[in-house]
């Protein structure tokens, strides 16, 4: 894998407005993602993770920051969160998402056909409808849609089958960056790995960038070459997928790998158990958002919120006391 | 036999959206019968002068007040109009203020209400007080002041129904604009690069149809009335021009001695709004491809 830099995410921020104040769901987020990489993004309910999915590609506009896209035919940037409502029409061609919900994604008053077809229609691909069939009967045997579903509408499909409609369009309009927002986590198991395996062929095929968001660690282990943990808002932790997994510095992300049951009867291992709830999004203190429940917060941490650093070559985190807590 | 794999693997036939409609429609009984007295009454507006037998204003005083009989099968009125001439040339008043004066209401009230839905904030704030405020008054009344301004007559007549009745389709449409703009289709339509109007035409409308059609199909009905109750004040169609309301009320004087006079206009109202509803139902399942089957 080459290592251009293909996105550059500088000091993203999406604060909501609430009655109770501003809500910090996206806070001075900052990293890099390579040229034809899957960087997963894990984190519980609620820390972020879409709206971040999200303000990637512009469908909500961020606070402040910048989202850098390199450009197809130069080494230049363009900042997707300043362009124009026409700039950024061409853009949606480049960036694209894939739904967590396979339910509520597709409109239910249009059929298979109708659905793969919209992006086409939107963007004026074809101007002949033979073109236009070609590459819909095409895109449903990429995701693998036999031909004789084209005129069902979604509420006579299954999960996965409606998962691969959203797939089908999100790749109509051959992207190169696809932020797959959990697709796999309202479906069954066995559904869930067939739609991984499908994504990670069209990856491999087609040279997808993917931003794969999940809460489920060990899907997301399957799939990225690096992996980012948010927590309140904040990435705290960054770096690739073997390597978060066999010597995570963040004590979240300790907790967090704890967590994931292991089918073995006879290992014991030291289970952390975090304390206390997720302290609230809305005006947070200028300190460590974990240190409330974290057992190594000392007064450093309550003090000021640690930066996202880089401690090892590539592995990048934000806490104090990550060099002594290694074992 | 498993009956359960055959369906599957039947690929479904392809029709234009419109033709898919129809059939669908058409297996509901009810629809078509509603869709029948429909175009009954659309073309007896139509070809009025060819099939009434009487003039619908020429008075005939020999014979005022006759029961229904072979010369005039639903009677004769207090100046000895034939009652069924006068219907036929009624249905081409009382269709026109009903779906004219509905049109306007819908097409304002829903670009209205589908405007201060999606784009909410402000604009939203604005447009929907102005619907309060001629909520707050009474919709008759409301009609009364318009067309009182405007002077009375026809079009004055469907303009002041149809602008009283704004105020409701734009408050229903906006409501279930608001509960589809959150779907998460929208956002996906949003991703592939649909324009706000795209967005508003062909995801946000037919996903809030069903109960704008509902509420028109009644509207109609009230309509009716509404102009009805309007000719009746002087304000509406003027005598002796035929209208079922005005002939409704007209017979009311009479009703104890010569109830067919009430009857028959009232009956024809009846079966006009009766066959709207069944049309409503039929075309808002029709509508909805979840329902088929």
């Amino acid at each position: 894998m080459n290592d251009e830099k293909y996105i550059i995410v500088k000091n993203l921020k999406k604060y909501f407005s609430t009655k109770r104040g501003k809500l910090h769901a996206v806070d001075d987020v900052s990293f890099e993602i390579k040229k034809g990489e899957t960087l997963g993004l894990v984190g519980e309910s609620g820390c972020g993770k879409s709206t971040l999915g999200r303000c990637l590609i512009r469908l909500l506009d961020s606070t402040s920051g910048e989202v850098l896209l390199k450009n197809k035919d130069n080494d230049n940037y363009v900042d997707i969160t300043k362009v124009n409502a026409a700039e950024m029409k061409a853009l949606r061609k480049r960036v694209q998402i894939v739904f967590q919900d396979p339910y509520s994604c597709l409109n239910p008053r249009l059929s298979v056909w109708e659905l793969i077809a919209e992006p086409l229609i939107v963007n004026n691909i074809y101007n002949n409808s033979a073109d236009m069939r070609k590459r819909i009967r095409e895109l449903m045997d990429t995701v693998g849609l036999a031909e004789r579903l084209e005129n069902s509408y979604p509420h006579e499909l299954d999960g996965g089958r409606r998962q691969r409609i959203g797939i089908a369009r999100s790749l109509a309009l051959n992207p190169e960056f696809i932020v797959l927002d959990e697709p796999v986590s309202a479906l069954d198991v066995c559904i869930q790995a067939q739609i991984l395996n499908l994504l990670n062929t069209l990856q491999k095929e087609f040279k997808y960038t993917y931003v794969f968001i999940s809460h489920n660690l060990s899907v997301v282990r399957h799939v990225s070459d690096r992996i980012a943990v948010m927590y309140l808002g904040q990435i705290v932790e960054l770096c690739d997928y073997q390597e978060l997994f066999k010597s995570p510095l963040h004590p979240y992300t300790q907790a967090l790998l704890s967590a994931i049951p292991l089918a073995k009867v006879n290992v014991k291992r030291e289970r952390i158990i975090l304390e206390g709830d997720v302290p609230s999004p809305i005006e947070p203190p200028n300190a460590c958002r974990f240190a409330g429940r974290c057992r190594y917060a000392c007064d450093k941490c309550r003090a000021g919120a640690p930066e996202l650093k880089e401690h090892t070559p590539g592995h990048f985190v934000a806490c104090y006391r990550a060099g002594e807590l290694e074992k | 036999m498993n009956e359960n794999t055959v369906p599957e693997l039947v690929k479904r036939k392809r029709r234009g959206a419109f033709a898919e409609v129809l059939f669908r429609l058409s297996k509901s009984p009810l629809a078509m019968f509603g869709l029948a007295i429909i175009l009954l009454l659309i073309f007896c507006a139509l070809f009025a002068e060819v099939i009434s037998p009487y003039s619908p204003i020429k008075q005939d005083l020999m014979h005022m007040f006759e029961t229904p009989s072979a010369e005039h099968w639903l009677g004769t009125d207090e100046f000895g109009r034939d009652i069924l001439s006068r219907l036929i040339f009624g249905a081409r008043v009382s269709l026109q203020v009903g779906f004219i004066a509905v049109g306007i209401a819908l097409v304002v009230g829903g670009m209205l209400g589908a405007i201060s839905g999606y784009y909410s904030g402000w604009l939203d704030n604005s447009i929907m007080r102005v619907m309060d405020v001629l909520l707050s008054i009474p919709q008759t009344l409301l009609a009364i002041a318009i067309v009182a301004a405007l002077g009375p007559s026809l079009m004055n007549l469907m303009i002041a129904v149809g602008i009283s009745a704004v105020p409701t389709y734009a408050r229903i449409v906006r409501g279930s604009v608001l509960s589809i703009r959150s779907m998460e289709f929208i956002e996906a339509a949003r991703s592939v690069g649909s324009s706000d109007l795209r967005i508003i035409l062909r995801h946000i409308i037919p996903n809030s149809m069903a109960p704008i059609i509902v509420q028109s199909t009644l509207g109609v009905a009230s309509a009716i009335l509404n102009a009805a109750g309007l000719s009746f004040i002087g304000l509406g169609i003027q005598p002796p021009n035929p209208e079922w309301g005005a002939m409704l009320s007209g017979g009311r004087q009479y009703i104890r001695d010569f109830p067919h006079m009430t009857l028959y206009p009232g009956l024809a109202i009846m079966f006009t709004i009766l066959a709207l509803n069944f049309l409503g139902d039929g075309l808002r399942d029709a509508l909805d491809p979840k329902l088929k089957r």
